[in-house]
């Protein structure tokens, strides 16, 4: 059911920029106040509007208020526990309680010359030393981004120096703690011409918390950076999140992402690339699991926008319950981008008769010269596959889950870090009955 | 081991029966390899099929006993874990599960079944490249995803491979030799032989004679029209290399039971 777009006038919004890391620097406070007003006017989108047809977000604001958590609870043991296993590897760990830096869970180890990485609010609160145009996205991508610009607490700036090479992955964690929060995480990555880097965007929840997670993440990469993005969605069973994670390539540079989402009750990602520049290459991996009544939307579009660039995008989602899964991905082939070689699979593994997916696959090409192919499937598991792990001595349920796994390792086998892709596999296998067995023999 | 009496078995096609096998009676002991053979469309994938679980398969009449027990009545896995084992005829590509994890799965079902411990990862790895060296299989396709982008060839060895790590009492091989080249036969044979011993029996079902050639069987079978028409010594199947299916057909029309 569609609801009545509020108003978002009349809420005591207003005084929240005010309230906020670089409410004491103009420029920032400005623009605070200016996506607000923007956010204000246009109020949340409806079924009405063709990018959320799919998607109602009318609960979100229903269990909690717009206004950013301000004093984060205690995490989790859980989460607790996760940040110190993972402060012993060789990463450099942010942790984020409700979308605050929390230095004490964090582990950043010796950084190479011509790295920064810091907290944004941090930098928002010693003078705010970051271009106006990074942090001022107000009008870019979906209104959530306008909020977010709004009312973005924390996250991670990373400055990478031309032909940096950052070899330990950075490993940004998002703690959602407490009841009726809402967070809003804002990263800002720039990669210098010839720099590399990996950075994992992961988002973990509490059981029945309804939280509002609105995060963006914006990726600018100069020529011939090579970006590797992933993020994990493991928020819990009730949560809201709203997610952009938006790159800017330049020429020969090379941008791959990964979103693995698992949990959330609501949740919706919108990845963008826009290729500016010649001979990029962009590669888009996804892998939804979903269960119960869980729903998660994925939009992504990548534009070429200059000659002899790729993509790839490869999304699979399996299916259960009485889920609902939304794969919308649109490439747009400009008039500028002849040469293009683009390509888009999309599949699906329908576990219940309940469950449900929407996909969409939009090719738009404006360019003669151009290589551009698409693909989309809905199915269940093959009886042949199935008979043949049997015929094997492998009982009914665990031969299922070992298809489901496969099915899935066809995108965890794309992430190029072993451990992030062991750890990943865990996390999918886990949710797969007998699942245990298999992690075992990994 | 099996004693296969009067099995009748039959197909949906398009809402009527069909049936496939007519009754079909055979008795393989311990120790035995019996060779099936029969033109194309007479049952012998069938008689495969039906012997492994396959679901789909209607049986009218008739029973299969295995072991003392009725084997109609277990599931594919159960079979299985007792030492059933069917060499597919177009074996199956399991996109994104390696070989290595199959072959483990599938093990430490088996071995769990039997209240066995499971091997662990050294001992399960030096197991398997023992296995893997006498079918001629290369390391690297433990890594690689279940017979996807295997040649013909390879996913065939691959079928023996997963033989020779179950150890199954009752191997059958559902045209296993089809689509090999001579070397590879030979590779496929030779590990089928090393497999042979007093307590294991093999049912090799097969168009050609050519198999046999390297596998000796002690009895051949053949079959034609869901029946079992003839059944004889090696000399047999020699007999229908050179003389095609048509005269035992033709023999057995006239009612000339030789």
């Amino acid at each position: 059911m569609d609801t009545q777009p509020k108003s978002w006038h009349n809420m005591e919004l207003k005084h929240v920029p005010y309230t906020l890391a670089g409410h004491d620097v103009p420029w920032v406070l400005a623009a605070r106040q200016s996506a607000l007003s923007r956010f204000a006017e246009h109020g949340f989108p409806t079924r009405r509007d063709e990018e959320w047809k799919y998607t109602d977000v009318s609960i979100v604001g229903r269990h909690t208020s717009l206004e950013p958590d301000h004093i984060p609870p205690d995490p989790s043991s859980g989460a607790k526990l996760l940040a110190w296993t993972l402060a012993s590897e060789d990463i450099h760990l942010m942790v984020f309680v409700n979308g605050h830096y929390a230095p004490a869970l964090s582990m950043i180890n010796d950084l190479p010359v011509g790295v920064r990485m810091a907290s944004l609010a941090n930098i928002l609160e010693n003078g705010a030393d970051l271009p106006e145009s990074l942090f001022n996205q107000q009008h870019e991508h979906t209104i959530f981004t306008a909020l977010n610009n709004a009312f973005a607490t924390d996250g991670m700036v990373l400055d990478l120096s031309p032909g940096t090479v950052l070899k330990a992955p950075i490993y940004l964690l998002f703690i959602a703690s407490g009841h009726g929060v809402a967070i809003y995480p804002r990263n800002i990555l720039v990669a210098g011409e010839g720099s590399q880097a990996t950075v994992i965007e992961h988002y973990m929840g509490t059981l029945d918390a309804h939280n509002f997670t609105n995060a963006v993440t914006q990726i600018s990469l100069s020529a011939r950076a090579e970006i590797e993005h992933c993020k994990l969605l493991q928020e819990g069973p009730a949560a809201t999140h709203i997610a952009g994670i938006h790159a800017e390539q330049a020429s020969d540079s090379h941008f791959i992402s990964h979103s693995f989402a698992l949990g959330g009750r609501l949740a919706r990602n919108d990845i963008t690339a826009q290729l500016f520049g010649k001979g990029c290459h962009c590669t888009m991996n996804g892998l939804y699991l979903l269960n119960d009544r869980q729903h998660l939307d994925h939009h992504t579009r990548i534009d070429h926008l200059a000659p002899e660039c790729t993509s790839r995008e490869y999304y699979r989602g399996i299916l259960d319950g009485e889920s609902r899964g939304v794969f919308n991905g649109k490439v747009v082939v400009h008039p500028s981008a002849n040469k293009t070689d683009a390509h888009q699979a999309n599949y699906n593994l329908l576990l219940s008769r309940q469950a449900e997916v929407d996909t969409k696959p939009q090719l738009e090409i404006f360019a003669d010269d151009v290589k551009c192919t698409h693909g989309a499937t809905v199915g269940q598991l093959d009886d042949d596959s199935l008979f043949y792990l049997s015929s094997r001595g492998i009982d009914a349920e665990l031969a299922r889950s070992v298809l489901i796994y496969g099915f899935a390792n066809n995108i965890i086998g794309r992430v190029d870090m072993p451990e992030l892709r062991t750890r990943i596999a865990h996390l999918v296998l886990e949710r797969l009955p007998q699942g245990d067995q298999i992690k075992e023999l990994l | 081991m099996l004693i296969i009496k009067n099995l009748h078995v039959a197909i949906d096609d398009n809402g009527s029966r069909k049936e496939i096998l007519r009754g079909i009676d055979l008795n393989v002991k311990a120790g035995e390899v019996h060779a099936i053979m029969g033109p194309n469309a007479s049952g012998k994938s069938t008689l495969a099929q039906v012997l492994a679980g396959r679901g789909g398969y209607l049986v009218t009449e008739g029973s299969v006993r295995y072991l003392e027990r009725d084997l109609l009545m277990m599931t594919p896995e159960e079979r299985a874990c007792e030492g059933v084992f069917l060499a597919f005829q177009y074996p199956v590509e399991i996109s994104g599960v390696s070989n290595a994890l199959f072959l483990k799965t599938a093990l430490n079902a088996v071995r769990k079944y039997h209240g066995q411990s499971e091997l662990d990862a050294i001992d399960f790895l030096s197991l398997v490249r023992e296995r893997m060296k006498r079918v001629g299989m290369e390391k690297a396709l433990l890594s690689r995803a279940v017979n996807e982008g295997f040649s013909g060839g390879e996913k065939k060895r691959n079928e023996i491979l997963q033989l020779s790590v179950l150890e199954p009492k009752l191997a059958i091989l559902d045209e296993t030799d089809s689509g090999l080249d001579i070397d590879a036969l030979k590779l496929v044979a030779g590990g089928v032989n090393g497999m042979r011993n007093p307590e294991r029996a093999i049912v090799l079902i097969t168009h050609y004679q050519r198999l046999l050639d390297y596998i000796v069987p002690d009895v051949v079978h053949v079959l034609s029209q869901g029946r079992i028409i003839k059944s004889g010594g090696p000399e047999l199947a020699l007999n229908l290399e050179q003389r095609g299916y048509d005269w035992i057909e033709d023999e057995v029309a006239a009612g000339q039971m030789v």
